[in-house]
Formats: structure tokens, C-alpha cells, sequence
């Protein structure tokens, strides 16, 4: 349906508020010309009311083909979403589930099956206080959240408990995509200070460590700053870092 | 006992079947109409005008990961932990796989756990070791003296020995 594209795309890369609406009614027709409708997927920020497609969040309206649609915005608040990963840490441990923080608005709930290699005897070696990196499966507004450390094949792919050493800290949720993002300028700018690993959960929690722990906490401070700098700024900065550090 | 007609019986009875064993074919058929309609009277539906489900036009996604291409979220750099660093190529060419496969239609090779050099490696060896299993003990003698020769030199086999009739 072109119309329900154009109306999209006359708005991409524009600044939208919460209530904007876009709606297409399906006309009528007669019965003889059929009409090819297409799938408008929203992502997040974008809701549907009906027939009309409403605009939730404030931020700018972003594309990607062939129908895909998104609200970029900003937040610190995570909002529990299937198939994300996450890093939890667990709270406590009653008969046959672990309850985890993930810093949304309830804990959830991992099942002491849900890891790699994991059954009735051979019970998994998590403590309350260990950070997991896990996966949700349930997570809508009407039921307690699950995680869980496999995938559909029940490989582990990394996720399960990790961190024996290292930090924990809290960002943003538009620094972890920015970090996430394939091609990250970030990224790429970090890797030339000092070898480190990181670890990011998509709620907001970024878990680092490097050899000493001064070099530790040198990379939670710059990723906590270059939050708001411009690229130019945060290149100057780790350049600075690095020859000091050499 | 007094001899009551027939119609003071009950219906119930009349149903019975060592009643209708003397009733006409008329009457049996009767009967079972009447309890079609009894059956029928009694079954529940619903008195609806019928509705369509409607179709789906449109689709709610609330994750961020496949609008922006988001990568695997476990890092290592220059090396510092290994095992992180081979998760992060095999989790990303993965995620690289499904998108060509997408634009260019190729047929993608299945991850395996030994390579076929290996594989083919290991068969010569098997299909060896089969024969061995499977041949006579002067096959086999055969084989052994076959395989000590040190310069590999290939010699003919000896015609194998068959009962040779006497020529006169």
C-alpha cells in the first residue's frame, strides 16, 4: 500500500510527541480489484490502535527496510522485552528458581534448568550476588518476567554466570545501542587504549575488566562520560587516556 | 393379570428392544425419528451472525535488537579472554549468514564439528580396517606383507589359489 509507506516517510528522521497518530483507512472498493496489502512492522515507541498506528513515546522516527518502523528515544528506565540479553544479578534462591534483578519493574525468575548442561542431580553452581547474562523468553506487562541461560538448541553461546573479577556500572539505555551498534565508533576507539573485556546487558548494565584495576576503573569512566560528548570530544579524551597511560 | 392394551405402556418401554422386535418396519422408524428430534432439541449452539477474524496489517515489535542490528553483547578485545573473542566471531558471522542469505539466495555451509579434510581422513582409515575385518586369514597375510614393504613398491598379486583341474 503506497499511501501507508508515504505517510510514513514523509515523517522519517523528524521529531515526533506522544499522541501523533497515523491512521489509513482501507477503502472500500467494489469487490473486483484486489488489494495488495503489506505488513507494517512497529518497533518500539510506535503502538496499534485499531486500524491506526499511534506514537507512544517522543523521539525521532527511524527506518529500516523493507517495513520497519521506530521511535529513537532516550531513557534510563529498562522496560523488560522478549529476547533480549540481559545482565541480571540474583537475589535469591528458593527451591527450584532463582529470583534475578534485571532493573525493571519486578524480578525475574530463572529456572535452575535453564542452564547448559543442567538437570535434577547436577544443579548449576549460582550463588545469590552472581551476575548472569541471560536471555528473557517471557516478558510482556501481564505476566513475571523469565530468563533463561540457552538457547533453543539448550547451547549455553556465552550466556550463564560470568564475572569473577571486574565492574558493575549503569548507563543509559542510548549508550548501550550506540555500544551495540554494528560499525560502533566507541567501540572501536576503546580498543586501541588497553585489552579489556565488557560485557553489556541491554538494560542498561555494562560489566568490565582489564588487568589491574586501575585500568578498570579508567574504562567505566569513559564510557560513563562519553555519554554526552560529540565524537570529536570523546576522540581528543581517549587519545589523552592513552598516552597517559603508556 | 389383567391384559392391558399396548398403549398403556410407556414409552420408555416401547423403546426397549425386545419390544421392537415384533413392531413393523413403519413403526421402528418412527420411533427413532422421534428421538432424533429429542436428541436434536437438546444439543446447544451458539446463535451468532458470523464473524471474520480480521487480518493483521500491522505488527508490534518491542525489542530494539532487530531494528538496529544490534551485536552479540559479550566483548573481549586484543585478546584478553579468548573463549569471548571466538563466541563474538561465531555469534556475529551468524548474524552475518542470515543476511546474505537474505540478499543473495546462496546456499550457506552447515557448521560442522570436524572439517572435511578430517572426515575424509578419517574414512581412508576405515575403509582400511573394514577390509581387514571382513578378509580370510591369507587375504589378511596378504595385506600385512603388503603394507611392510618400506619403499611401498607395488607388486602384482599371485593368481589366488583355486583348485586347478589336472589337465590329462
Amino acid at each position: 500500500m503506497d499511501t501507508v509507506h508515504a505517510r510514513f516517510k514523509e515523517k522519517i528522521g523528524e521529531v515526533l510527541l506522544p499522541g501523533d497518530v497515523f491512521s489509513f483507512r482501507i477503502p472500500e472498493s467494489g469487490g473486483d480489484c484486489i488489494i495488495k496489502t503489506e505488513k507494517i512492522i512497529c518497533g518500539p515507541g510506535l503502538r496499534r490502535n485499531g486500524e491506526e498506528v499511534q506514537v507512544c513515546k517522543s523521539g525521532i522516527l527511524r527506518h529500516k527496510q523493507p517495513n520497519l518502523y521506530w521511535i529513537d528515544s532516550q531513557q534510563r528506565r529498562y522496560v523488560p522485552a522478549k529476547g533480549e540479553s540481559v545482565i541480571g544479578i540474583v537475589t535469591t534462591k528458593s527451591g527450584d528458581i532463582f529470583k534475578v534483578d534485571v532493573g525493571g519493574s519486578e524480578q525475574a525468575s530463572l529456572s535452575y534448568l535453564a542452564f547448559e548442561g543442567a538437570t535434577k542431580r547436577n544443579r548449576p553452581n549460582v550463588q545469590v550476588g552472581d551476575l548472569v547474562y541471560s536471555q528473557f523468553t517471557i516478558a510482556n506487562k501481564d505476566m513475571e518476567p523469565e530468563l533463561v541461560c540457552i538457547d533453543s538448541c539448550g547451547r549455553a553461546n556465552g550466556m550463564g554466570v560470568f564475572g569473577a573479577d571486574g565492574l558493575l556500572f549503569k548507563v543509559s539505555l542510548g549508550l548501550v545501542r550506540r555500544l551495540l551498534a554494528p560499525q560502533s565508533e566507541i567501540v572501536k576507539d576503546l580498543e586501541k587504549i588497553f585489552p579489556f573485556e565488557m560485557v553489556v546487558g541491554m538494560n542498561g548494565r555494562v560489566w568490565v575488566k582489564a588487568k589491574t584495576v586501575q585500568q578498570t576503573l579508567i574504562v567505566a569512566n569513559l564510557l560513563e562520560t562519553c555519554e554526552n560528548m560529540t565524537s570529536q570530544q570523546r576522540q581528543t579524551l581517549f587519545r589523552r587516556v592513552a598516552e597517559g597511560s603508556l | 393379570m389383567a391384559n392391558d392394551g399396548a398403549a398403556k405402556l410407556s414409552k420408555n418401554l416401547l423403546r426397549m428392544k425386545f419390544m421392537q422386535r415384533g413392531l413393523d418396519a413403519d413403526a421402528r422408524k418412527q420411533l427413532d425419528e422421534e428421538e432424533k428430534r429429542i436428541i436434536s432439541d437438546d444439543h446447544w449452539f451458539l446463535d451468532l451472525p458470523e464473524l471474520k477474524a480480521k487480518e493483521n496489517h500491522i505488527i508490534e515489535e518491542r525489542s530494539y535488537v532487530p531494528c538496529e542490528d544490534l551485536v552479540y553483547g559479550r566483548m573481549s578485545f586484543r585478546g584478553f579472554n579468548p573463549d569471548v573473542e571466538k563466541l563474538m566471531l561465531l555469534m556475529n558471522t551468524h548474524k552475518e549468514e542470515e543476511e546474505d542469505e537474505d540478499e543473495d539466495d546462496t546456499v550457506s555451509r552447515m557448521e560442522t564439528d570436524i572439517t572435511d579434510e578430517e572426515m575424509a581422513r578419517r574414512y581412508e582409515s576405515l575403509v582400511g580396517s573394514m577390509r581387514k575385518k571382513f578378509a580370510t586369514k591369507r587375504d589378511r597375510a596378504a595385506i600385512a606383507k603388503k603394507e611392510e614393504d618400506i619403499n611401498c613398491n607395488v607388486v602384482e598379486n599371485q593368481p589366488k589359489r583355486a583348485f586347478m583341474k589336472p589337465q590329462d
